[in-house]
C-alpha cells in the first residue's frame, strides 16, 4: 500500500480491524474516522459491553461515589463499526491477513491495530486465588465486587502489592474506616515506579493514615476456611494476617499469548513497533499492516536513548491510539512518530501524585519545590546530568515547565531558585529495587547463515 | 528570536487611541517574541512563550522580589493571593477554594444557575421595550455585582460607594510614572484603603454569625488548616470583589459587540443555545476581558526563546496577543465559534489561573443565550464603541444598541 492511489482507495473502502476494545481501540477508532476513513471498521473485544474507563476502578468506584457501570468511556463522535464482543482473538494470519476468534470465526483485514492491553496479575496459586474475598481489579467485574466486599464491613482488608494501585485501594480502605494491611516485597510503596526517596514519602502517607503497612515481606500462603472463604494470609517472615478481603495489585501480564505464534514480535514485554505504532516482525524487520497501541505496545523512545517503552498509562494509550490510527491511513511521508512525553496520575491519601517522563530512566533525583514533610512538592529526575522526569505530590500544575526541561534535555539538578525552596535541594541517588526488566528468559532463536538466509524463531515462552 | 529593543510597540498598545483595535500592534510586537524595553522590563507576547513563563517556577507573583521597586509598593496592605508565590499563594488559595469549588464545595457554581438566570431576566424584563439600551448600565454591569456582592456577602446598596474605589484601583494598576499624574497613584491606593476599611467593618459583624456567604465562610472557617487572619480575609475579599466585577463585565460586553458583528452567529445562537459553550470559549480567546498581565518578577534568571531575563526584572505578559499567535491558532483573527482546540490564554495558566473562571463562564453563558433570545434585531449605534481607560482590563465602557 505505499502509492497514493492506493492509499485513497484503502480510506475509501479497505478494511480495518481494531483487536482490543478498550480506551486505545475505541479512541484509535475515533481518530481512524476524524481522518476521514469511510471503509469498514471492526472492533473486536473480549469483554462485553461498551468500552469503559479504567482509572476510576481503583478510586472512584470503591468509594462507591461512580458506580461501575458508570465509567463508561465518552464517545467523541460516532464510528459506525462492528463490534465482536465477547469473544477474544486468538490467533493472528499474517500470510492471508486475518483475525481468528476463539470461537473459530475468521474475519479478513487490509490493516490491523493490536490494543489487547493488560490484565492482571492473579494470584499465583489457583486454588488459593479462587477463595471468596480475594479480588484483583482490573475490569468493571472486578471493582463491582471488591466494592461489595468493601461495604459488607470486612474485619480487615490485606493489600498484596503497594504499586499506584494496591495504595490506591489501601487509601479507599482508609476513607473507608476499614482496618488494612499492605504487604509489599520492595522496602517501601511505590519504589518500582518513583525510587526510594518518594518511597519513603509514600511509606510515611499510608503509616499516617493508619495502614498496617509490611515491606520486605512476601505473601507466601493465602488460607481459607471450610466454606472456601478466605480468612488469613502467611508471610515470609512467619507472621500471619486474619482478614476478610484480599486484594493482589501485583501489577498485570500483556496480552500477547494470541500473537505467539503470528510472527511479530512478541514476548512478556509486548508487542514491539516503531515509534510509527507499525509492528516489528519476529526478526525485527517493521511491517507494513500492523500497528499497535497502549499499554501493549512496546515502542522506542528517541527522548530515551531509543530505548523500547512499555508504558501503562491513560494518556499514552489515548496519544499512541491516535498516532495508530494516523498512520495507518497516511503515506509513508505524512507518518508521525509517537513522542508525547508520557504523564499519569494517581490520587491516594488525600495527594494528588502525577508524574512527567520516565521516572524509571534516571540515576539522581532531588526535591525542587515546596516541602517534603507537607507532602506537597516536586521532584525530578535525572539522567547522567539531563532532566528525565518530574514527579508532584500536590503540586502538579508546575509539571508542564518540568515537561520543557524533558524536551529540552535541561541540565539537572535543575539549578535556578525558586520561591517555595525545599529545605535540602541536594540531588540524591534514585535507588531502584534492581534493572526493573531483568532478563526474563530468551525470546527467540537465531538460524541460518548467510545474510539473506539469516531469520529468527520465536520461542515459547513458559510462564 | 532575538531580544530587540522595540521602543514604539508597547507605549502605542498602551495608549488610549489603540484601545478599540490593539490586534495589530500585538502582531507587531510577536514579532519579538521576548522584548526588552526602555525601562529594563521585558514584554513577552507569543503563545508558546507565554505558556513557559506562566508554568515556570521562576516567575514570581510578589512585587517583592522587583529589584526596581513598585511605585507606591511599599505602602501596600497584606497581598492577596494573586500577588503571591507558594507557598502562602497556595495556602490562600486553597482555603479559599474550600468555600467556593471543588473538592470542598463542588455544586456552588452549578447551583447557581437559576439565581443568575434570574437576575438576567429581572435586568432584561427593565429594558425589553426599550428601543435604546445601553449593555454596560443596563445589564453587563449590574448583573456580575449583584452576583458577586451575593456570593461575597456585600450589601449590594453599597455599590456606588465601592463603584468608585475599584475604579480608582483599576486605573491604578498600570500606573506609569513618567506618563501618568501621580493623583492616579495615589487615588488608587486612597481607594484600596478605602475598600479595606469597608470590607473589614463588614468581616467585623461576621464572626461568630451563621450565614451561607463567602465572607461569613471564610471568617468562621473551621477547616484543617485553620482560619485566615482577619487581613487575609479582607485581602481576599478585595481580590474576589475587584476581579468579580471588572472583568465579567468586559466579557459579556465584549460577547454582544461581537456578536453584532458577527450577526450569522447571533442568529445560530437563537436557534442553538448549546452553541454558547464554545462560543464563550472563543471569545476568552477572540476577545479576552483581561488583555495583560502588567507585571511579574523573574525570581532568578529566566531563559525564554534564547533570551536571559537578569533576576529581579520585571515581566510584562500580553495574553490576548499570545491568544491571537498564528503560530498557535489557526486563523486567529477570526471570530469561530466552532475552533476546535482551543487552549486560549483568557484566564491564564498555571497556579494563578483565573479563580473565578467557572462562574464568569456561567454568567457569560446564561447572559449571551438570554440576550440573544429577547433582544428584537438588536444593532450597534456605535462601532467601535467608547472603551474604558484600562489596556489591561479591556472592554467597552458602553455598548449602545438600537432593537425594534
Amino acid at each position: 500500500m505505499s502509492s497514493a492511489t492506493t492509499l485513497k482507495g484503502f480510506k475509501r473502502d479497505g478494511r480495518i480491524v481494531i483487536v482490543g476494545a478498550s480506551l486505545a481501540g475505541l479512541r484509535a477508532a475515533e481518530a481512524l474516522r476524524d481522518e476521514g476513513f469511510t471503509g469498514s471498521l471492526t472492533m473486536i473485544g473480549d469483554e462485553l459491553g461498551e468500552p469503559y474507563d479504567r482509572p476510576p476502578l481503583s478510586k472512584q468506584v470503591l468509594t462507591g461515589w461512580v458506580p461501575a457501570e458508570g465509567t463508561t468511556l465518552p464517545r467523541r463522535r460516532d464510528i459506525d463499526a462492528e463490534w465482536l464482543l465477547g469473544v477474544p482473538a486468538d490467533h493472528l494470519d499474517l500470510a492471508t491477513n486475518h483475525v481468528r476468534l476463539a470461537d473459530g470465526r475468521r474475519i479478513p483485514f487490509d490493516r490491523m491495530l493490536i490494543s489487547t492491553g493488560v490484565r492482571a496479575r492473579p494470584w499465583f496459586v489457583e486454588a488459593e486465588a479462587a477463595l471468596d474475598g480475594v479480588f484483583v481489579v482490573r475490569t468493571r467485574e472486578d471493582a463491582d465486587g471488591l466494592r461489595r466486599a468493601m461495604a459488607a464491613g470486612p474485619s480487615r482488608v490485606l493489600v498484596i502489592g503497594a504499586g499506584f494501585t494496591g495504595s490506591e485501594i489501601a487509601s479507599i480502605c482508609r476513607e473507608r474506616g476499614i482496618p488494612v494491611t499492605v504487604a509489599e516485597l520492595a522496602p517501601a510503596p511505590l519504589v518500582g515506579g518513583l525510587g526510594a526517596m518518594i518511597g519513603e514519602v509514600a511509606a510515611d502517607m499510608q503509616r499516617a493514615h493508619g495502614v498496617d503497612l509490611r515491606c520486605g515481606v512476601k505473601v507466601t500462603r493465602l488460607e481459607g476456611d471450610a466454606q472456601g472463604r478466605f480468612r488469613r494470609a502467611h508471610f515470609s517472615d512467619g507472621s500471619t494476617v486474619d482478614a476478610d478481603v484480599a486484594v493482589v495489585a501485583l501489577g498485570g501480564i500483556r496480552n500477547t499469548e494470541w500473537l505467539r505464534d503470528s510472527g511479530l514480535a512478541v514476548g512478556v514485554w509486548g508487542v514491539a513497533c516503531d515509534s510509527g505504532c507499525r509492528a516489528f516482525d519476529v526478526n525485527g524487520l517493521v511491517t507494513d499492516d500492523i500497528f499497535v497501541a497502549g499499554d501493549v505496545a512496546r515502542c522506542p523512545n528517541p527522548i530515551y536513548e531509543y530505548r523500547f517503552i512499555s508504558l501503562e498509562h491513560w494518556a499514552n494509550a489515548v496519544e499512541q491510539a491516535e498516532i495508530a490510527a494516523h498512520n495507518m491511513v497516511s503515506t509513508q511521508a505524512d507518518r508521525w512518530p509517537h513522542l508525547s512525553i508520557p504523564t499519569f496520575w494517581s490520587i491516594q491519601f488525600g495527594v494528588n501524585i502525577k508524574s512527567v517522563g520516565v521516572p524509571t530512566y534516571a540515576d539522581e533525583v532531588v526535591v525542587t519545590q515546596g516541602s517534603v514533610p507537607d507532602h506537597r512538592f516536586v521532584a525530578a529526575y535525572g539522567y547522567q546530568g539531563r532532566v528525565t522526569a518530574a514527579v508532584s505530590f500536590n503540586n502538579a500544575k508546575w509539571l508542564d515547565h518540568y515537561r520543557q526541561l524533558i524536551e529540552t534535555a535541561a541540565p539537572f539538578p535543575p539549578s535556578c531558585p525558586t520561591p517555595d525552596q525545599p529545605a535540602d535541594a541536594k540531588p540524591v541517588p534514585v535507588d531502584f529495587p534492581g534493572p526493573t526488566l531483568l532478563a526474563q528468559g530468551a525470546t527467540v532463536v537465531v538460524t541460518g547463515h548467510d545474510p539473506g538466509e539469516r531469520r529468527v524463531t520465536a520461542m515459547r515462552q513458559h510462564r | 528570536m532575538t531580544t530587540t529593543e522595540t521602543p514604539d510597540i508597547l507605549p502605542r498598545i498602551l495608549d488610549y487611541s489603540s484601545r478599540a483595535d490593539p490586534y495589530p500592534l500585538y502582531a507587531e510586537l510577536r514579532r519579538t517574541p521576548v522584548a526588552l524595553q526602555e525601562n529594563g522590563s521585558y514584554v513577552i507576547s507569543t503563545y508558546r512563550e507565554l505558556t513557559g513563563v506562566l508554568h515556570d517556577p521562576r516567575l514570581s507573583s510578589d512585587v517583592r522580589n522587583l529589584s526596581r521597586p513598585m511605585p507606591g509598593a511599599a505602602d501596600r496592605a497584606a497581598p492577596a493571593f494573586i500577588n503571591l508565590d507558594p507557598p502562602e499563594h497556595d495556602r490562600l488559595r486553597r482555603m479559599a477554594m474550600r468555600h467556593f469549588g471543588p473538592p470542598h464545595t463542588p455544586g456552588l457554581v452549578a447551583g447557581m444557575e437559576g439565581e443568575l438566570t434570574a437576575v438576567v431576566s429581572g435586568l432584561i424584563d427593565d429594558f425589553a421595550d426599550r428601543e435604546r439600551i445601553d449593555i454596560v448600565d443596563d445589564f453587563a454591569y449590574p448583573f456580575p455585582v449583584t452576583v458577586i456582592c451575593h456570593l461575597l456577602g456585600v450589601p449590594r446598596e453599597d455599590e456606588s460607594r465601592f463603584h468608585v474605589w475599584v475604579n480608582h484601583i483599576i486605573d491604578a494598576i498600570n500606573y506609569n510614572p513618567s506618563t501618568d499624574p501621580q493623583e492616579k497613584l495615589t487615588n488608587g491606593m486612597q481607594a484600596t484603603q478605602d475598600l479595606r476599611q469597608y470590607l473589614g467593618g463588614l468581616l467585623d459583624q461576621r464572626h461568630g454569625r451563621p450565614g451561607d456567604d463567602l465572607l461569613t465562610r471564610l471568617a468562621n472557617d473551621d477547616g484543617p488548616e485553620g482560619r485566615m487572619t482577619d487581613d487575609e480575609i479582607v485581602s481576599t475579599a478585595n481580590l474576589l470583589l475587584i476581579a468579580g466585577h471588572e472583568t465579567t463585565v468586559n466579557l459579556i460586553t465584549n460577547g454582544m459587540l461581537t456578536l453584532l458583528r458577527h450577526p450569522e452567529v447571533l442568529q445560530r445562537l437563537r436557534t442553538e443555545p448549546d452553541l454558547v459553550v464554545p462560543l464563550v470559549e472563543e471569545l476568552l480567546r477572540y476577545e479576552p476581558p483581561v488583555h495583560i498581565i502588567p507585571w511579574r518578577a523573574a525570581y532568578s534568571d529566566i531563559t525564554v526563546a534564547d533570551t536571559v531575563i537578569p533576576q529581579g526584572s520585571q515581566i510584562m505578559l500580553m495574553l490576548a496577543s499570545g491568544s491571537r499567535d498564528p503560530a498557535r491558532f489557526d486563523d486567529p483573527d477570526r471570530f469561530d465559534p466552532d475552533r476546535q482546540d482551543n487552549q486560549h490564554l483568557g484566564f491564564g495558566s498555571g497556579i494563578h489561573l483565573c479563580f473565578g473562571g467557572p462562574l464568569a463562564r456561567l454568567e457569560t453563558q446564561i447572559a449571551l443565550n438570554a440576550l440573544a433570545r429577547r433582544l428584537n434585531r438588536p444593532s450597534l449605534i456605535a462601532d467601535p464603541p467608547p472603551y474604558r481607560p484600562s489596556p489591561v482590563l479591556r472592554g467597552p465602557i458602553h455598548l449602545h444598541i438600537e432593537q425594534s
